[in-house]
């Protein structure tokens, strides 16, 4: 711990993700909140270190028709099917949350290795300071396949967008793979900065009574709190596997799911389904956290927990 | 049993409202402990899933939502009979709160549906509401008997027509009620349009307002961003805003909404 010159304790919950800046280790989970500028503000004002968009394509898509949430067992199952307005249309949408300040993670995808570079350079060219490139939706595997779960071509999607544009790009990984370190290395191959684990886990919900599934989209992906031991050991495996930073992600509810995941090798974590029962406060309840679990153990900076239970 | 989870509920009763209104009742525990201007999604298994309000808030009882046919899944709805199931999750939202001890309550087109519940809770909190209900004539006036058994000569009818009470848009009866008499409050749900002027009006004159606002819903929880307006989620921040916060929209109201992709559409009724 480092002691300042009126002895007080100087502690720091900002952290370095591959080059950006972030005020405390969190963000909202891309697909939250994130298809306007004034509610990823409000995000950012509720305190999270930056802020995570809505996954944008090359174009406008309307998305699946509902339902397309249900409260399952210990979580949450959705299947929006990517509903954005389109990277021109959201270039906007990132210049004005640039005009204010806000540290910005433009998550994208493409139904080709040229959509994604194609769209990732609209993002950037907006003003993203990094990328997030979603190849792990589960929920429009159909349409575009599941591109996460090879690693060949998620190593070619990477260096493509790599190639196309200056900010720092992570990657988001699906966990519905028999190896998520191959994929994670692949990523990392490929050029990523940082890979995000983990997407939702694919699954299902059908109704005893009316005897058909609850999702209009038949499957959807699964988050909250049942996905949370899911999230770590992807978080444990992917760390053990690459070098670049990890963000975890999966069923983060308060501070010990962070710390939880910081232990595992997480630099920093996104916040999703946990808005649903404690709303924005979410992003102001956790860095405080994290601060009071630092002061009570001694850390003066995040670094320093992240990866810390690989060594016990 | 979790508000946010689908559960399957059987219809007991079907009414026949106005030409294409139906109100759907059904038993549910979580809606009988419901709030005035709160609302569930409705599902049309096998169609869609759109938010209702509650119409009837079920304390020893059914509840019900009351549905116009304007689309595939209030059409199925609409079509739907005793012993049919609907699925519902919810209640979800804020809903009003009563304050004050002389309100003006405004409803357009199905807007009763919600207005409805908040005027028995009033009444049994000894307040006397007066209620402008507008429509386009008078076979369209939602809940014209419900609401007259409970008002009396306080329901004002407005019909676009002249066919019933006052002539002319509700906006416009609910203006010449604001400058005649002596309002501490206005509630309202309605056409977008009809409110954004209401607002305007009682904004001017200091008086503070609630109106209960629609949008793209679909996730219902407050996750999803698809029903935003402005820094706002209707399904979780709303349905029902008070005037600061529609100040703060003012630029949205009744002029632009969220569509489907995100993309801004306008606003035309």
């Amino acid at each position: 711990m480092r002691v300042v010159e009126n002895g007080m304790s100087q502690l720091s919950l900002a952290v370095d993700l591959a080059g950006l800046r972030l005020r405390n280790p969190t963000l909202n989970a891309a697909g939250v909140l994130g298809i306007s500028s004034p509610l990823l503000r409000r995000v950012y004002e509720a305190g999270a270190g930056a802020v995570v968009t809505k996954s944008i394509g090359p174009r406008p898509r309307a998305g699946h028709p509902n339902p397309t949430v249900s409260a399952v067992e210990c979580g949450l199952l959705n299947a929006m099917g990517l509903p954005n307005p389109g990277a021109g249309y959201f270039a906007e949408e990132i210049r004005k949350l640039k005009d204010v300040g806000v540290p910005v993670v433009a998550s994208f995808f493409g139904e080709s290795v040229e959509a994604f570079a194609e769209t990732a350079m609209v993002l950037a060219e907006a003003g993203a300071d990094a990328l997030e490139l979603n190849c792990s939706c589960p929920n429009v595997e159909e349409e575009m396949g599941m591109l996460g779960a090879d690693p060949a071509g998620v190593e070619r999607v990477t260096a493509a967008v790599k190639g196309a544009v200056d900010p720092p790009v992570f990657v988001k990984l699906t966990p519905n793979v028999a190896d998520i370190a191959e994929v994670a290395r692949a990523a990392e191959q490929g050029g990523a900065d940082a890979v995000t684990a983990v997407n939702t886990l694919l699954a299902l919900a059908v109704d005893a009574d009316l005897r058909r599934p609850v999702l209009a989209n038949v499957t959807g992906g699964l988050s909250g709190p049942a996905l949370k031991p899911v999230a770590l050991r992807c978080v444990w495996e992917v760390a053990e596997a690459v070098d670049i930073p990890v963000i975890g992600c999966g069923g983060v509810s308060g501070w010990r799911d962070a710390v939880e995941f910081l232990l595992c090798g997480a630099s920093a974590v996104e916040v999703g389904t946990a808005l649903m029962t404690k709303g924005l406060d979410v992003f102001r309840d956790i860095p405080e956290g994290i601060r009071g679990y630092m002061e009570e153990q001694g850390f003066g900076e995040v670094g320093e927990i992240v990866g810390l239970a690989h060594e016990g | 049993m979790r508000a946010e989870a689908v559960r399957a509920r059987r219809l007991a009763r079907v009414e026949r409202e106005v030409d294409d209104v139906r109100t759907l009742y059904f038993g549910d525990m979580l809606c009988s402990l419901a709030s005035p201007g709160q609302y569930v999604m409705v599902w049309a298994p096998g169609v869609d899933e759109v938010p209702m309000s509650l119409s009837t808030i079920g304390r020893e009882g059914l509840s019900s939502v009351t549905v116009r046919s304007v689309g595939e899944a209030t059409e199925a709805l609409c079509g739907l009979e005793a012993g049919d199931e609907i699925g519902v999750r919810g209640p979800f939202g804020n809903g009003f709160s009563v304050q004050g001890t002389s309100p003006l309550v405004v409803a357009g087109g199905t807007g009763a549906a919600s207005l409805a519940p908040l005027v028995e809770e009033m009444l049994g909190g000894g307040v006397e509401p007066t209620f402008v209900l507008g429509a386009r004539s008078v076979d369209r006036l939602l809940f014209r008997e419900r609401l007259g058994r409970l008002l009396g000569d306080r329901l004002v009818p407005a019909t676009d027509d002249g066919s019933c009470g006052f002539r002319g848009l509700a906006s416009e009866c609910a203006s010449t009620m604001l400058e005649e008499r002596s309002f501490d409050i206005v509630y309202m749900c309605g056409p977008e349009l009809m409110m954004a002027s209401v607002f305007a009006e009682a904004d001017g004159m200091g008086i503070p307002v609630q109106a209960s606002l629609e949008r793209h819903i679909k996730c219902a929880v407050g996750l999803c961003g698809s029903c935003g307006i402005g820094p706002y989620r209707v399904c979780a921040d709303g349905p029902v805003f008070a005037s600061d916060q529609l100040r703060t929209v003012r630029g949205e109201l009744g002029r632009r909404r969220m569509g489907p992709s995100g993309r801004m559409v306008e606003v035309d009724h």
